[in-house]
């Protein structure tokens, strides 16, 4: 048997091997704009000038600079590694083209053949209400269907969204997230660029998903792509994001920051599927405020990447708001994926159900790390926590973190937490109807996220459910 | 014993688990359109036996052999002895959560006839059986033996075999755990399942399947080895009278 495991990790430690193809190439790029290494007020003046923006922005990006600079790192997830992300050598910004297109005949050809391989324009003209796609620091391409913009749907990248919309970005920017949250959320604070902004008036019901694609080209680029999604009272919005990256030997850091607010009655999933190549440093901040019986649901997939740190919260501040937050993480071969999940509770009579899920293989590491917090005023809440890791091989692992605050009696949790590993007898009653081991195994595996690919529009679920064989991949002739 | 050109058969077959050998030297052939029962107290190796065969990594045979249309089974991994027409129904079949009954089968049933196989015809053959079996159309969305009752996991199993149509299919127990009206059903199906060119091999306590799934042979296992056979009377004589006659006349204690 152990002959057996020996050869199974053998075979599985090559995992993602396609990456490097199937995402990992990288463009030769004349930039329109490449800022120097490393950060400094000068960085943070250049990009606000560069984006022409108002004085209140450019004020803010400095003071967050500040806050950046004063606060120590995070002591908690993976410290050794967030320890080694060499802030003076990454390129804050930097801008491919010069003006941003709405049709993909005009986004220069080594773009559109990057998007093209990544299924992008394929997946607008199939089933997509708006797409918005990112290289590098600037989205370089958006379109949005006509119905939709006549609803008075907007649909933007941030800096766009910014220029046009400047009241409602002033008035919410960094509301739901403040550049005091944590280093990073500063760090985004201080130099973001790139993103989206939505706005969905009253009532209006966006039936299809809006979509935005980050794509980071260069090496030692840092994406600090910053997303506010505002929908209305009694509006609904689907909103999906992916992202990949290709592989160089040093690494490139991702540090985003997703605000989402849902007014009364209103609905906000946020679906993201991150596909990062093996150096990518994933640190990001993402929180909603769901108001009086508004509901937001966060569905979080993350592969790749060499450390990624994510804990999508959800605020729970108006009476009857509901919060979902359904994750899976697959860590591979030397990767960490420390997510989890937050649920604050401030009403009463609210709900919250964090499903988290995770694959650990070979000598991958995953951690849920979450928190539930019930505030004293929030009665009759309701909170369900339920915890999935898998382990695939001798050397994986995984870890739980839950913390649970709860000041008040009027509460049900429920908490479930279990560790499995892919059961030789499960193995065995699937190789005697005639899969192969490795078929045997990718089925499981696949039955295991089973809740969460439910979740993701079938062209979504396809995609993961390849990704995973990927990962899962022996060794590629 | 008997012809040379038996579909499937084993010869001095030992079994080892958790390094106990709790099969001890077994031989048995079976001719195309055959149908064999092993009967035997509880803990007596049948199931052990039954894994062995189907080549589970648990149970290791430590000696004999076995063959399947004159192909070396021991040769094979599980995978492989499936597609050379193996089946095991188990007495315990597990829980696959998040498979579906369909994409299983559907996958199992492409790995038999090969990654560049037509599947076209499969809804409609799954969708057929299923039918014949009296199992429900949802249960092709559930996930596998997930929460289902032990009886829905015994038609699962028939299922499966309808489906992969094997060479030769080893059912253990698939009569327990069923209601009368289900054994019926159970009953039928392996009966339209057999045919003169397949074998069966089946495993059971009671006469009561048997009075459906007519065995040519009955043989007794007692402590890891078959120390009796006969036709159909002798299933009956042992719902008589049990086992401690046999293991007598052998001159062994009955049981492990
Ligand atoms: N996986 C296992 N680990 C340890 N012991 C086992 C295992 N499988 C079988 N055994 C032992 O081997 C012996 C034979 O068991 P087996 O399941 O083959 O009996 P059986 O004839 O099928 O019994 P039953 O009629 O109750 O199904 C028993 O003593 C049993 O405890
Ligand atoms: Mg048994």
């Amino acid at each position: 048997m152990s002959d057996a495991v020996r050869q199974q990790n053998q075979q599985l430690r090559t995992i993602n091997q396609d990456y490097a193809t199937k995402y990992g190439f990288r463009d030769p790029v004349d930039y329109f704009h490449k800022g120097a290494r490393g950060i400094s007020h000068e960085v943070v003046e250049m990009i606000s000038r560069m984006k022409n923006e108002p004085r209140w922005m450019s004020d803010r990006r400095h003071e967050a600079l500040d806050i950046f600079m004063a606060k120590p790192m995070p002591g908690w997830g993976n410290t050794e590694l967030l320890n080694e992300i060499d802030f003076d050598n990454i390129y804050y910004f930097m801008k491919p083209i010069e003006n941003q297109q709405t049709s993909w005949d005009d986004v220069p050809e080594y773009i559109r053949k990057t998007f093209d391989k990544l299924g992008i324009p394929e997946a607008e003209k199939s089933f997509l209400g708006g797409v918005s796609a990112q290289y590098e620091s600037e989205v370089v391409y958006h379109s949005m269907k006509e119905d939709l913009k006549q609803q008075g749907v907007v649909f933007l990248d941030m800096d766009s969204g910014l220029r046009e919309y400047e009241e409602i970005v002033k008035k919410n920017f960094g509301t739901v997230i403040p550049s005091t949250d944590n280093k990073f959320a500063a760090l985004n604070t201080a130099v973001w660029s790139g993103g989206s902004f939505i706005y969905v008036p009253p009532g209006v019901d966006v039936k299809i998903p809006l979509q935005a694609y980050f794509r980071i080209n260069a090496e030692n680029m840092g994406q600090f792509e910053r997303t506010l999604i505002i929908a209305d009272k009694g509006s609904r919005v689907h909103y999906i994001e992916g992202c990949t990256a290709p592989v160089y030997s040093t690494d490139s850091l991702h540090s985003a920051v997703v605000e989402l607010i849902a007014m009364e009655d209103a609905y906000i999933r946020y679906t993201t599927i991150q596909n990062w190549a093996r150096n990518i440093y994933n640190l990001v901040t993402k929180r909603a405020t769901a108001h009086k019986n508004a509901t937001v649901e966060w569905v979080d997939g993350n592969l790749g990447s060499r450390l990624t740190m994510k804990y999508p919260c959800i605020q729970l501040v108006g009476e009857g708001a509901k919060g979902e937050i359904l994750s899976v993480a697959f860590a591979g071969v030397d990767q960490h994926q420390d997510a989890g999940a937050k649920v604050i509770h401030a009403a009463p009579n609210t709900s919250s159900r964090i499903t988290s899920k995770s694959i650990s293989k070979d000598n991958g590491r995953a951690s849920y790390r979450g928190l539930a917090k019930v505030h004293k005023k929030a009665v009759n809440s309701k909170i369900s926590v339920e915890c999935d890791a898998l382990l695939i091989g001798e050397d994986a692992r995984s870890d739980t973190y839950p913390t649970m605050e709860i000041d008040n009696e009027q509460v049900r949790v429920e908490h479930e937490a279990r560790v499995s590993k892919v059961a030789e007898e499960q193995l065995f009653y699937l190789t005697s109807r005639g899969l192969t081991e490795d078929d045997a195994r990718l089925l499981i595996v696949n039955g295991f996220m089973e809740p969460f690919t439910k979740e993701l529009p079938l062209e979504y679920a396809v995609e993961l459910n390849r990704l995973i064989e990927l990962e899962m991949e022996g060794s590629i002739g | 014993m008997k012809n040379r050109k038996a579909l499937f058969g084993f010869k001095d077959l030992k079994v080892e688990v958790e390094g106990k050998e709790v099969v001890k030297g077994v031989s048995l052939e079976i001719a195309p359109g055959e149908i064999h029962a092993i009967m035997g107290p509880n803990g007596s190796g049948k199931s052990s036996l039954s894994n062995a065969l189907m080549g589970h990594p648990g149970y290791e045979i430590t000696s004999g052999e076995a063959y399947l249309s004159g192909e070396n089974l021991l040769d094979m991994e599980a995978d492989e002895r499936s597609r050379a027409g193996l089946f095991l129904a188990f007495q315990y079949p597990l829980a696959i959560p998040g498979v579906t009954v369909a994409n299983f089968l559907r996958a199992a049933l492409k790995s038999h006839r090969g990654p560049d196989a037509d599947m076209t015809d499969f809804r409609r053959l799954l969708k057929a059986e299923m039918k014949s079996l009296s199992i429900d159309e949802s249960f092709a969305t559930r996930y596998l033996n997930d929460g289902f009752s032990g009886g829905e996991k015994k038609r699962v199993e028939i299922l499966q075999m309808s489906v992969l149509n094997p060479q030769v299919a080893l059912l253990d127990e698939t009569d327990s755990g069923l209601d009368i009206d289900a054994l019926k059903t159970v009953a039928d199906g392996i009966n339209r399942y057999h045919s003169e060119n397949n074998g069966i091999l089946l495993v059971t306590h009671y006469q009561r399947l048997l009075n459906y799934v007519k065995p040519d042979y009955v043989h007794v296992m007692i402590g890891g080895r078959l120390v009796k056979s006969g036709g159909p009377e002798l299933a009956l004589k042992l719902e008589e009278s049990g086992y401690d006659w046999v293991a007598e006349e052998v001159g062994q204690k009955a049981g492990v």
